[in-house]
């Protein structure tokens, strides 16, 4: 037990401690909203600063500890610990929030004097400990507990501006999602602490791995309850709902860390399970492939931002997804190189994702509060009015890309290395599955490019489609420098991925069983380093050819050539829909699309309207029709609940007389 | 470094005449006698020496597009090898790098064009997007078939390998994988079938309506970057097809007379072939991904190399 350790677990579970006295003290100050926001903003910021130390020194320390209370629950004591799996991912709790806290603490003054902030700033405050505690947990009771802190502090916050219908919609889906996500989480625990008698992860490590039978029913009900929450296709359709109607800088950590909670309870329940099978590793390649594909194809077809966003996040667990399966595959057939770059890469890819999903929703945000809507279609030229946002949101954009000289891009490399060493090294009946990775990644990064292309580019730049737009004004203080910050965290990651590497080494090492660092790993990213600064450097010195070129030259101003034509508009540049529709005409089968077209019939035609809508295929195929099946296979109830007293009286009068003729008929 | 210097030589001299080569070829298809094969490098000086001309809606993106563009092409040019099998900027698993370095460049290059607020522009930014997802698969099996059998992920080590397994001949996935990356070159290059580099017509154009709005250095710089893309996409082809040496006089002589046969290839291609209608891209593209998984099996088949 080193000392290190013990200091790293006290500032977690302290800046736990001043989690909830900062939501308490917001609550209570409920109707002062400054200083409500002012102290839970601190609280939030304190708590996730304090927690980072921490965090980071159990990474690096890269040992296991674990405490028990002395305080027993009725169902067994109260265990918490750390070791590196739970360490790096409150590293990335604590970033993604305290930039998320920070970007409110300016965020939330919009709504200064139209709504109390007070429930907001509690319940963020809730949500970060109760991630924290999910993370720290040590029996499946603390866990189960925290995990449902977390949904509900979450829907709290999904429905904050809860008078408008649709975000009371998207609360109800929400809660019905994660509701229905419990159920096997539940099951789970039982059947794991079901061996030893415990649900401490103590006694059911010490019990020895389950069979096989168990280990797989586990393994399933783990993908199930999990994968919900981290959004697995086609586990997602509460996603797109539930994100975009939080406001934005918990949108941020929704999509940031929340789902990434996910994938920390998968490969936690990975620990207990024993030596994956291989096919484990092909299910969740194939899990990752169709998030990722399907996912970054719904997110081309948005117009909302904060939903392209939130389909962008089911691509990105996707991308986590092809990691992790490497990395089981990798484990299952004795590949150490392959399973520490597959791990590697996932867990370096939950960080980047999680940073610059954060940077994007809350630039997506910062528009947002400044023009008012979240349609791409009534914004453009934001570049010119809001110039850190914009550059917040293009390097997010070519982050998320995978491109480099941004951190994405290296979690991504490390993904395709790991692919292919297994497909070079593995026999040859399963290294065609890792080979599969190579060209989905592939697609589903050009795929990625041309969303946040089009994102970027009708959003921010040609010129101002509506009113608001063309009087947007730039985010305020607070908020830039949480932007700022996101945008030096996505840098350093490609620029420097030593450190990054630094991070993620001990819980890769951790989840692969490598005893050392694969020898490749180093020079990769050193390559990597290498691209980077290589092209940073190449850029700037063609800047600088271009200035020296042009600086005695004439440089006018003119507009642009639109084919001769004299009088354009702003309403003439290319939509988010059309930009959209050559990439997504191959694919159009699997979209569920409404088209609306009237007018234009006849030889004087009126006005005409044309609309079309791109539906979720789950949403709209599976969970829709389920639904209703549900509620009219229950239509037979009717006949007892009706809303009329007087059946209600028929109803226990009948139960009186039939309990008391079981009583009768007992003796 | 002798080789260091070959590489750079022809980086210099080559890419902007093999484009004016393709010219030649399809001025005498056509029975016409057609610009000077330097006409490209005339071109680029000329516009190196003029001033600038900026749309009023445009920012500094704009300006960022081709910079860009042109540094991540270079870039991607120093990574594969040229007249050798070793290159200045090599090192593992470099193949990806080089993707995604044409990766960035496409993406400036795009928002650029969305940067001027033409719905001609944004068009063709959308058309590129669509194509250029469609074309990485393709892009990244064939380099694993040429890459799987060397047990390395750096061009270096495929190109070395490819000799001794025997060329093409030896393992016909390399066929399927030069067939594939050729429709990647003719795809990322806008060639015909997928654009055609001299279309008049906005409305029909990919690349160079991207590219409508720049003018003088900037349009230079929009040119050069696209000759190295063309060029280098050039160099991975001729590598697969021919066995170029690790070193001495034969390699340049052999590369330089590839690449020319690249330029002649593509030549006659343009000359005796109409582009294909715009939704009939998507399907050439997906037919090139599947070519190349076909030939990812085939490399399978009977034992991995």
């Amino acid at each position: 037990m080193s000392s290190i350790l013990t200091v790293a677990l006290v500032l977690t579970l302290l800046s736990v401690t001043l989690f909830i006295v900062a939501a308490s003290l917001s609550a209570l100050l409920g109707r002062h909203d400054r200083a409500s926001l002012a102290v839970g903003t601190a609280g939030s910021v304190l708590g996730c600063g304090v927690g980072l130390a921490g965090s980071v020194m159990a990474l690096l320390d890269g040992g296991t500890e674990t405490v028990a209370s002395a305080w027993r629950l009725p169902i067994g004591a109260i265990q918490v610990g750390i070791d590196p799996l739970s360490a790096f991912f409150l590293l990335c709790i604590f970033l993604v929030c305290g930039l998320g806290a920070l970007f409110g603490a300016g965020y939330m003054r919009g709504w200064l004097g139209r709504r109390r902030l007070a429930p907001a700033l509690a319940f963020f405050n809730v949500l970060a400990a109760s991630m924290v505690a999910v993370v720290l947990a040590r029996d499946g009771v603390l866990f189960l507990l925290a995990w449902e802190a977390m949904s509900l502090s979450s829907f709290f916050l999904v429905t904050f501006e809860g008078d408008r219908p649709d975000t009371r919609r998207a609360g109800i889906v929400y809660l019905i999602a994660s509701h229905a996500g419990l159920v096997p989480l539940i099951l789970l625990f039982v059947l794991l602490g079901g061996p030893s008698g415990s649900f401490a992860f103590d006694g059911i490590l010490a019990a020895g791995a389950p069979a096989a039978v168990l280990a797989t029913t586990c393994f399933l009900l783990a993908l199930a309850g999990f994968g919900l929450k981290a959004g697995f296709w086609p586990l997602h359709a509460w996603l797109p709902e539930a994100h975009p109607a939080a406001p934005s800088h918990v949108s941020a950590v929704m999509s940031g860390v929340m789902i990434k909670m996910g994938i920390y309870g998968l490969l936690r329940t990975l620990t207990f399970l024993g030596d994956p099978p291989e096919w484990w590793g092909f299910v969740f390649i194939v899990v990752g492939v169709v998030s990722g594909v399907g996912g970054i194809l719904h997110a081309i077809a948005q117009t909302d931002l904060k939903r392209l966003l939130a389909y962008s996040s089911v691509e990105n667990v996707g991308i986590v997804s092809l990691g992790l399966g490497l990395g089981l595959i990798g484990r299952a057939n004795g590949n150490a190189t392959m399973a520490f770059l597959g791990f590697g890469g996932a867990l370096l890819h939950v960080l980047n994702h999680g940073v610059m999903k954060g940077l994007l929703f809350q630039a997506a945000g910062s528009v947002l509060h400044a023009t008012g809507t979240r349609d791409l279609d009534s914004l453009g030229g934001l570049l010119r009015r809001m110039p850190f946002t914009g550059a917040a949101f293009l390097t997010g954009s070519v982050a998320i890309s995978g491109l480099p000289p941004l951190g994405g891009f290296v979690g991504e490399l490390l993904i395709y290395v790991g692919a292919f060493t297994g497909a070079v090294e593995l026999p040859s009946s399963s290294a065609l599955w890792p080979l599969v990775v190579v060209p989905a990644l592939a697609l589903i990064g050009g795929l990625a490019s041309a969303c946040f292309v089009k994102a970027f580019g009708v959003g921010f730049l040609g010129s101002p489609r509506t009113p608001a737009a063309a009087s947007a004004h730039e985010a305020s203080p607070t908020m830039r420098v949480a932007m700022v910050l996101g945008i030096v965290l996505c840098l350093a990651v490609g620029v420097v991925p030593a450190v990054a590497l630094r991070l993620v080494e001990a819980p890769a090492q951790f989840l692969s069983g490598a005893a050392t660092l694969p020898a490749i790993v180093p020079a990769i990213l050193s390559a990597a380093m290498r691209a980077a600064l290589a092209l940073m450097a190449t850029v700037g010195i063609l800047a600088v050819v271009r200035w020296a070129l042009l600086r005695r030259r004439e440089v006018r101003q003119a507009a642009t050539w639109g084919c001769g034509y004299e009088a354009p508009t702003a309403r003439m540049q290319y939509t988010a829909a059309s930009f959209a529709d050559p990439v997504l005409e191959p694919s159009e089968s699997i979209f569920v699309q409404r088209i609306v077209h009237d007018g234009l019939e006849g030889p004087f035609p009126r006005s005409a309207h044309h609309e079309r809508r791109m539906g979720d295929v789950v949403a709209d195929r599976v969970i829709g029709p389920a639904i209703r099946g549900m509620v009219a296979s229950f239509k037979w109830l009717d006949v007892l609940q009706q809303g009329g007293v007087p059946r209600y009286l028929v109803w226990v009068l009948l139960t009186v007389v039939v309990l008391l003729v079981w009583q009768l008929g007992a003796f | 470094m002798v080789d260091g210097l070959v590489h750079v030589a022809l980086l210099i001299l080559m890419p902007l005449p093999m484009l004016g080569l393709i010219n030649r070829v399809k001025s005498i298809a056509a029975g016409r006698k057609g610009p000077p094969i330097l006409q490209p490098v005339y071109d680029v000086v000329k516009l190196l020496q003029k001033g600038a001309v900026y749309s009023r809606t445009t920012t500094w993106l704009f300006v960022a597009g081709p910079i860009v563009a042109l540094a991540s092409s270079l870039l991607a040019a120093l990574i594969v090898p040229l007249a050798s099998t070793t290159s200045p900027f090599g090192f593992p698993a470099d193949v990806f790098v080089f993707a995604y370095l044409l990766g960035v460049g496409r993406f400036f290059t795009m928002t650029a064009a969305l940067d001027t607020g033409s719905a001609f522009e944004g068009m063709g930014a959308s058309r590129e997007a669509a194509y250029a997802a469609l074309a990485e698969p393709a892009l990244f099996l064939a380099l694993m078939i040429v890459c799987i059998p060397a047990h390395s992920a750096s061009f270096s080590d495929a190109f070395a390998s490819i000799p001794a397994a025997g060329g093409l001949l030896r393992h016909p996935g390399l066929l399927l994988a030069t067939l594939s990356l050729g429709v990647v070159l003719l795809a990322e290059a806008s060639r015909i079938p997928v654009d055609d580099p001299n279309t008049h017509l906005e409305l029909t154009m990919i690349h160079e309506v991207m590219v409508l709005d720049h003018g003088g250095p900037d349009f230079a710089f929009i040119q050069i970057g696209y000759a190295l893309k063309f060029f280098v996409l050039g160099a991975v082809l001729v590598h697969l097809v021919l066995p170029i040496p690790a070193s001495g006089w034969m390699a340049p002589v052999l590369f330089v007379a590839g690449q020319a046969g690249v330029a002649i290839t593509v030549g006659i291609i343009e000359s005796f072939m109409a582009r294909l209608r715009l939704t009939r891209v998507p399907q050439f593209l997906i037919g090139a991904c599947v070519v190349a998984a076909v030939g990812v099996l085939v490399l399978f088949t009977g034992g991995r190399p």
